[in-house]
């Protein structure tokens, strides 16, 4: 059983919502749709689920064409990031509509009601209104009848963005477990998702979108590993992958005059010239034999500190264990891992990096 | 400071209700008079200041011949038209402004917007402007001086409120509740009588009152287009006014007809205390 997509587009006045996306998914897989805010991956599930029609290009379920059947004979099922039920109705009611709706016996629709709203955590919620409800619960319910009908392709709409951090921490850790029961079934579970951690910790294939295409499908170890394109690994690192201008010579790659150094194993393979040479906060490090830098902003994470410093045009974002405090405008001196370097193309894409990928 | 400002606002809501409570306590006690009691100055406690008689209650069941209004009639009139009138705006009102919160409609430069404003504009002119064409048009059909004709006009009248208020509940409901519902199995029509139609009773409500409050109030075209046949209640009430205006069966026929209001403004109230017309979308 997959789903294929070929050349789906949609065109609104001049902009592209979708550019001819193609994709194949396979049953029992998770797919991780990641993009920036209106880089299409709503109108992407919409237009699986039928909810929108593309202007050319057709979607296959199974060897038939989707195209030409109804939103409410698709066997689909959708989670928004708005806490999206039925409000007139109670939580067993949310939850048996779509069961109801296709005239599924009684005492089935009460099993299967029971056993989703245990999967989701509310046992014992059935008869409550879902006003009553906290904005994690609603959005459990909302799982809960998605999981009920049983589909065969399952939607999720970054379905934690609208809750607070802890509960979506929490909801995460149990989407997981939920997604792997299903994902080991019979269904297409696709996820998408602004957020780079949420789409690694969900494993899977991931599909990177912006301004309406697929820039590249894979899992998400090649994606972090290998990103095809400047593109990719801004849109999937948190914070963004620092990029910096510069040219290899002579055995160096040299950043600004006074910021050089040695070319790693891996670069061997590339020619003379220029490069956006890119690498992870994670690969920035404090250490007296680094280049100095002065520091522009320290935020706190948890319990790391995001330090942002900036040498004449060039600035970079480091990642540093633990709490640690630095005073705007305070002089540090910063060491590159260039082991963790990653070179690209001028025009964007990837020409070598650490994990063997040279193109 | 607490403490006066305290007293401003019970002093305000005292205001206020004597305000609002004084007219229906000075109908009720002159309801209650006659024709000496009205005349011989002010006087407000019944067995006090007057002697109460129910001459003037007596009066709304007596016909003009006996010296009374008889309003039974006029009044089942009156609720015969307004019910319908006011039923038959909210079904297709609702409909109509579904349509134009959910589709797009596009006829040369007029969009959703301008359609919603032309439901409006009628609103919007002198009553006596479409007053002649109503008029002209009734009499054509043969329907002047008729219930179906009455109900016929106040449709026109009172749609256009209840597109009004359900185009602006309808763009307040998610799309997104629509979608779900197509998802999960609902056609069109399943969607908008299933899932759309039942989280729309609070604005369907509050358009009903609406309407039922113009409906009910309207004086003017049951006036234009009324003769002989049919008298709806304001018509009747006003043509007590004379040269000797009998004032306790005036207020008791107007006591009458607030009354259905009343009833409507306390079964909403308590709709709304029960917290159902609030927080229906999260």
């Amino acid at each position: 059983m997959s789903l294929i997509a070929s050349n789906l587009s949609i065109k609104h006045e001049k902009n592209f919502h979708l550019n001819d996306v193609s994709f194949s998914m396979s049953k029992g897989e998770i797919y991780t749709i990641i993009g920036r805010t209106l880089a299409g991956k709503t109108t992407l599930l919409k237009t699986i689920a039928g909810l929108i029609s593309p202007d050319s290009g057709g979607l296959t379920f199974d060897g038939h064409d989707f195209g030409s059947i109804p939103v409410w004979k698709r066997e689909i099922a959708m989670v928004y990031q708005q806490f999206i039920n039925y409000p007139h109705l109670t939580v067993y009611q949310n939850v048996a509509f779509p069961l109801k709706q296709r005239g599924i016996q009684k005492t089935e629709i009460h099993r299967r009601v029971i056993a989703a709203l245990s999967q989701v955590g509310l046992e014992g919620f059935g008869d409550r209104k879902i006003q009553a409800l906290s904005g994690g619960q609603q959005q459990r319910v909302a799982l809960a009848r998605s999981l009920v009908k049983e589909a065969k392709i399952v939607l999720l709409d970054e379905p934690l963005v609208n809750l607070d951090y802890k509960l979506r921490e929490q909801l995460r850790e149990e989407f997981r477990g939920i997604f792997d029961t299903k994902a080991s079934e019979d269904s297409i579970l696709i996820y998408s998702s602004t957020d780079p951690v949420e789409a690694m910790q969900l494993g899977g294939q991931i599909l990177v979108m912006d301004e309406g295409r697929v820039i590249q499908q894979a899992s998400a170890k090649e994606i972090y590993e290998n990103p095809i394109s400047t593109k990719v690994s801004q849109i999937t690192n948190d914070p963004a992958m620092n990029l910096f201008d510069g040219r290899i010579e002579d055995g160096c790659i040299v950043l600004s005059p006074e910021i050089k150094f040695d070319l790693p194993s891996h670069f061997n393979g590339l020619p003379q010239g220029d490069f956006t040479f890119g690498l992870r906060a994670a690969a920035i490090s404090l250490d007296d034999n680094g280049f100095p830098f002065s520091v522009e902003l320290s935020e706190i994470s948890g319990s790391e500190t995001f330090l942002h410093v900036r040498h004449e045009g060039l600035k970079i974002v480091g990642l540093l264990n633990l709490v640690q405090n630095f005073s705007v405008g305070g002089k540090v001196s910063v060491r590159f891992d260039t082991k963790h370097l990653y070179a690209f193309a001028p025009d964007g894409h990837l020409k070598s990096s650490p994990y063997g990928g040279l193109q | 400071m607490s403490l006066f400002y305290s007293t401003l606002k019970y002093l305000a809501v005292t205001l206020w209700s004597m305000f609002v409570i004084a007219p229906f306590l000075w109908a009720l006690t002159t309801s209650f008079k006659d024709f000496q009691s009205v005349t011989s100055g002010a006087t407000y406690i019944p067995w006090v200041d007057f002697e109460p008689t129910l001459d003037g209650w007596r009066s709304l069941f007596k016909s003009p011949a006996q010296g009374g209004i008889a309003i039974v009639e006029p009044f089942f009139n009156s609720v015969i038209v307004t019910a319908a009138g006011s039923g038959i705006s909210i079904i297709l009102g609702t409909l109509a402004a579904y349509s134009l919160s959910r589709f797009t409609f596009r006829v040369g430069p007029i969009r959703n917007g301008d359609i919603t404003f032309f439901f409006i504009s009628q609103r919007i002119m002198p009553p006596v402007v479409l007053s002649i064409p109503f008029f002209i048009m009734l009499g054509k059909l043969g329907l002047l001086d008729t219930l179906f004709g009455l109900v016929l006009v106040y449709v026109v009248l009172l749609m256009p409120i209840a597109v009004w208020i359900m185009v602006d509940f309808f763009n307040k409901v998610p799309l997104e509740i629509d979608e779900t519902a197509l998802i999960d199995g609902c056609n069109p029509y399943q969607a908008f009588f299933k899932v759309v139609l039942p989280n729309s009773v609070p604005g369907i409500i509050v358009a009903g009152m609406f309407c039922m409050i113009f409906g009910w109030t309207d004086f003017f075209f049951a006036f234009i287009l009324t003769f002989t046949e049919v008298q709806l209640l304001p018509v009747a009430i006003v043509a007590l006014n004379s040269s000797i205006t009998p004032w306790w069966s005036l207020s008791a026929a107007a006591l009458v007809s607030v009354a259905p209001l009343v009833v409507v403004a306390f079964v909403v109230e308590r709709y709304l205390s029960k917290g159902n017309l609030s927080g229906a979308l999260k």
